[in-house]
């Protein structure tokens, strides 16, 4: 499973990149919000997949998986959405004032003011 | 902290008062509040003469990284308390100066002597410290405040270009003397110079000698302006007179001769460092004087002439360093050339130091420091004329001043250089008497044009500014004393020769004394009929003769180039340094975030794919993995294909449904994955997410594409089939080495014990690592600031419009 899965996080990592590096503003998002799925599932995957019940005590299991990267991710997934609903509203308002989403169109230039 | 190391922080401490003072006390010269420190700090250091006299010094150390071997350790000894009465000394001097040069009202005094203080606690940092480290910190820092001290008219072109200079160069030396420093270290394992001198045998034949003995004297020679380093010294002068009365000719210049001075018994028995300090020396001193002759400036003239006089030293410290083969001559008569050495330094900061004074009032007096607009100045200020004339006769070698005691050993010891019979001394040796004298020449033919031009001659009062007086009682006080030491050591040049030349010789050479001997030293006026008698008698006629034809031989002194080569290459590098890395940085730094990402994202392949290959680090091995179920099949080839399908999504609401997609199938993962928590979690964040994209959804532009080109494409393609591979390789990898247990059997074992709490997930996030979770929160607070700032924000373009 873990051979797997190795494979699934790089393909994601390779999409998000590829959006990433386009022009348009909408793709980076999109393209952002595929690298944090990535990296979740990279995380909880080194920790060990299936390795006993979920670690909630009190079943009587004998073992549970890896509470660790859970947690991590737990934060990491909060983080991300909170940088993707900025992001989403930085491209809005981008939009709005400057009329592209082109983020070539975007570039500052030393005789702007 | 000893005493001692308040003296050394005292101008520190001092300087940071100062601006209050100036704020609060307007109506006094703030150079009132100044002049006490340095006073009180020459008799300080006057209190241990005795001690130095005795041929001991004095150690307080204030540990500071013992394990690094860097310790704040102070050390007097006779050439250090020779430093630090000349800093004191003239440091006093020149507050009292300035108080009368600069304007109360018009001047940023607050500036002005907090880097003056900055300078002088530098400074006594350099020649106290006995840690190496600690040395160069205080060496950078009297750097920088000359830097500041040249710039102090910042306003001015000239002053700031003036001030770059001198910093690049000196500070160019001063890495060059760490450089040094650690070299030193590596050979020794000691940065403590006590300890240091004692290895000095030892590393004699050490490979890495020379290398450390070159980057030491680069650091000495541009700090003391030495040949081809010398050319910051004149545009320096651009700083106040006081300034450069202080540093640029009295002390901080005097830091490399102090440098090489220090390390003469480490380096000195060394043939480089022979014909390196000598022949550089003498080089600089022959260079000097001629480019002095043909200036205008006063200011110039000067700065000239202190490059040369600091050549003068230099050869001499050079010359003394081989007395070190002459262990044991009964009358070691090489030593002549140190005691000459420490005797010119004491007088050319008496001597030159008034006639920058000297200069300064001329310049407040009248308005210029031109010698062609100035003339006959005689009759309007006699006393700063007297005062003129006997620095310059000094300088210029003459009875009965202490600069013809001076000048006169300095030709013994270059005539004693053609007795050495080491380093092929027997057949090049000639050249340096030879140089010296032609030197003195010039010297004494550029000390004339000093006094006779400014005061003798045509006055030219259309040419000058203000009609020219007297200075005021206040300008003439410090310069009056430094020319009264001027007559006093010419007379009684054995004052100084058991209280200071002996014990600052002891520490130069200390090698060639057996214990509880001392140097003796006795300075006299006649040494009979000699050669040395001669060579001031050529010069004196030659130097009256080339004075009185000077008009004659002023196309020759014009065909020197006007702007020296030197300079010229100067001028070269700083702007081909400052264009190039322009353009370099124009290229890469494109404004482009694409650009950027590419960077970022092929250095994170380049990085962690040499990593892993260097490490060794990729392995496969399949031994310890799970089980592969259908659903989790079926959910990776959802995953896969909505992510690549996202690439060929021409609308945008097709690519926001198709994250969403993928989102879901993660946090159905996350289900399979024994991970509740995370799938709640996650189903809960991919709602709002869609939500949230679906309300901008109306906002947002169409999903255009940009990108037509294929070359284009094809990079990005690159990239993140290598991003992708990458990570694929690092997750396999992490997979199949365990280089060290899980921490997660604590949390395993504790968390219903620390906490009573069932859910592990939950009590790691608030009790564990309780800060993780509320810097997250801190986190999301400030996200949603943001976004409500910017739905908030309008810009003032939009208002206009």
């Amino acid at each position: 499973m873990e051979i797997l899965m190795a494979f699934v996080i790089g393909i994601l990592f390779m999409t998000a990149t590829y959006l990433m590096l386009s022009k348009s503003l909408l793709r980076i998002i999109v393209g952002t919000g595929l690298l944090s799925h990535g990296a979740h599932l990279l995380i909880l995957t080194m920790g060990g997949l299936k390795r006993g019940a979920a670690p909630i005590l009190g079943g009587n299991a004998e073992s549970y998986t890896d509470p660790l990267p859970q947690a991590l991710i737990l934060t990491a997934i909060v983080i991300s959405f909170g940088v993707t609903a900025f992001f989403l509203v930085l491209a809005y308002r981008a939009y709005q004032e400057l009329g592209t989403d082109n983020i070539e169109e975007m570039r500052g230039t030393e005789k702007d003011d | 902290m000893s005493s001692l190391h308040l003296a050394i922080l005292a101008p520190l401490i001092v300087s940071i008062f100062i601006p209050l003072f100036y704020k609060i006390f307007r109506r006094i010269h703030t150079g009132w509040f100044v002049l006490p420190l340095p006073i009180l700090l020459f008799v300080y250091f006057l209190s241990i003469l005795p001690i130095t006299m005795s041929g001991k010094s004095l150690i307080k150390i204030i540990n500071w990284i013992p394990s690094l071997g860097i310790n704040f350790t102070v050390k007097v000894d006779g050439l250090g308390l020779l430093f630090s009465l000349l800093i004191t000394g003239i440091g006093a001097l020149v507050v009292l100066y300035s108080i009368y040069y600069l304007a109360k009202n018009k001047e940023k005094l607050n500036h002005f002597y907090v880097y003056l203080l900055l300078f002088m606690g530098a400074m006594l940092g350099v020649v106290l410290s006995d840690n190496l480290i600690v040395m160069y910190a205080f060496w950078e820092l009297t750097s920088f405040s000359s830097f500041l001290l040249i710039g102090y008219w910042y306003e001015r072109d000239k002053s700031r270009y003036g001030a770059q200079k001198s910093m690049l160069i000196t500070v160019f030396g001063g890495l060059a003397m760490l450089g040094g420093f650690i070299l030193l270290y590596i050979m020794t394992g000691t940065f403590s110079f006590t300890e240091l001198m004692s290895q000095a045998n030892d590393i004699f034949n050490h490979a890495l000698f020379v290398p450390a003995l070159l980057c030491i004297l680069l650091g000495a020679f541009t700090k003391s302006a030495q040949f081809p380093f010398y050319i910051w010294l004149p545009d320096a002068m651009e700083a106040p007179t006081p300034v450069s009365a202080y540093l640029h000719s009295a002390t901080m210049v005097k830091a490399g001769i102090y440098l090489v001075a220090r390390f003469t018994p480490v380096f000195g028995e060394h043939y480089l460092w022979f014909w390196l300090v000598t022949g550089v020396g003498i080089l600089t001193m022959i260079w000097g004087s001629v480019f002095a002759v043909k200036q205008t400036d006063l200011k110039a003239i000067l700065a000239f002439s202190t490059v040369s006089q600091l050549g003068l030293i230099m050869s001499l410290l050079g010359a003394g360093a081989a007395a070190h083969h002459y262990k044991f001559l009964d009358e070691n008569i090489f030593t002549v050339a140190v005691t000459a050495a420490i005797f010119h330094l004491i007088n050319h900061a008496t001597f030159k130091g008034s006639l920058f004074m000297v200069a300064g009032i001329v310049d407040h007096e009248t308005g210029t420091r031109d010698i062609r607009k100035l003339g006959g100045l005689i009759h309007f200020m006699p006393i700063t004329f007297t005062i003129s004339i006997i620095g310059a006769f000094s300088m210029a070698g003459l009875p009965p001043f202490n600069g013809f005691l001076s000048k006169e050993m300095f030709f013994t010891a270059m005539v004693h250089v053609t007795e050495m019979d080491i380093f092929n001394l027997e057949t090049w040796g000639i050249l340096f008497p030879v140089f010296a004298w032609i030197a003195s020449i010039f010297t004494f033919v550029y000390s004339m044009i000093l006094v006779f031009k400014t005061f003798t001659g045509k006055y030219q009062p259309e040419k000058l500014e203000k009609i020219p007086h007297e200075a005021s009682i206040g300008l003439l006080i410090s310069p009056a004393i430094l020319v009264s030491l001027v007559i006093i050591f010419g007379f009684f040049p054995n004052l100084l020769s058991d209280s200071l030349i002996s014990p600052a010789m002891a520490s130069i050479l200390p090698s060639l004394l057996g214990a509880g001997e001392e140097f003796k030293v006795h300075i006299s006026f006649w040494h009979g009929i000699n050669i040395e008698l001669f060579m001031t008698l050529g010069v004196i006629i030659l130097g009256v003769f080339l004075y009185q034809t000077l008009s004659r031989w002023k196309p020759i002194y014009k065909s020197i180039p006007e702007k020296l080569a030197l300079n010229r290459f100067y001028d070269f590098l700083i702007e081909g340094v400052q264009s190039g890395s322009y353009t370099f940085t124009k290229s890469y730094m494109n404004g482009s975030i694409r650009s950027y990402l590419v960077y970022v994202f092929a250095f994170f392949i380049f990085i962690l794919a040499t990593t892993l290959i260097g490490k060794n680090a990729i392995t496969f091995d399949t031994s310890n993995v799970s089980s592969i179920g259908v659903y989790e099949v079926i959910l990776a080839i959802f995953v896969v294909l909505g992510s690549i399908c996202i690439l060929f999504a021409k609308s945008r609401m097709t690519s926001i449904i198709l994250l969403g997609a993928v989102g879901y199938t993660v946090s159905l993962f996350y289900v399979l994955f024994r991970a509740p928590d995370l799938a709640l979690t996650q189903l809960v964040i991919e709602t709002i997410s869609v939500a949230l994209f679906l309300v901008c959804f109306y906002h947002l532009p169409k999903l255009r594409k940009f990108e037509t080109r294929m070359s284009f494409k094809l990079t990005n393609a690159l990239i993140s089939i290598g991003v992708g591979a990458v990570v694929t390789l690092i997750a396999l990898s992490a997979h199949s080495s365990k280089l060290f247990d899980s921490i997660s059997q604590y949390y395993v074992e504790n968390t219903y014990k620390e906490a009573a709490g069932k859910n592990m997930v939950n009590v790691i996030l608030v009790d564990f690592r309780g800060f993780d979770t509320l810097f997250e929160i801190t986190v999301l607070a400030i996200a949603s600031l943001g976004i409500f700032g910017m739905i908030k924000l309008r810009l003032n373009r939009r208002k206009e419009g």
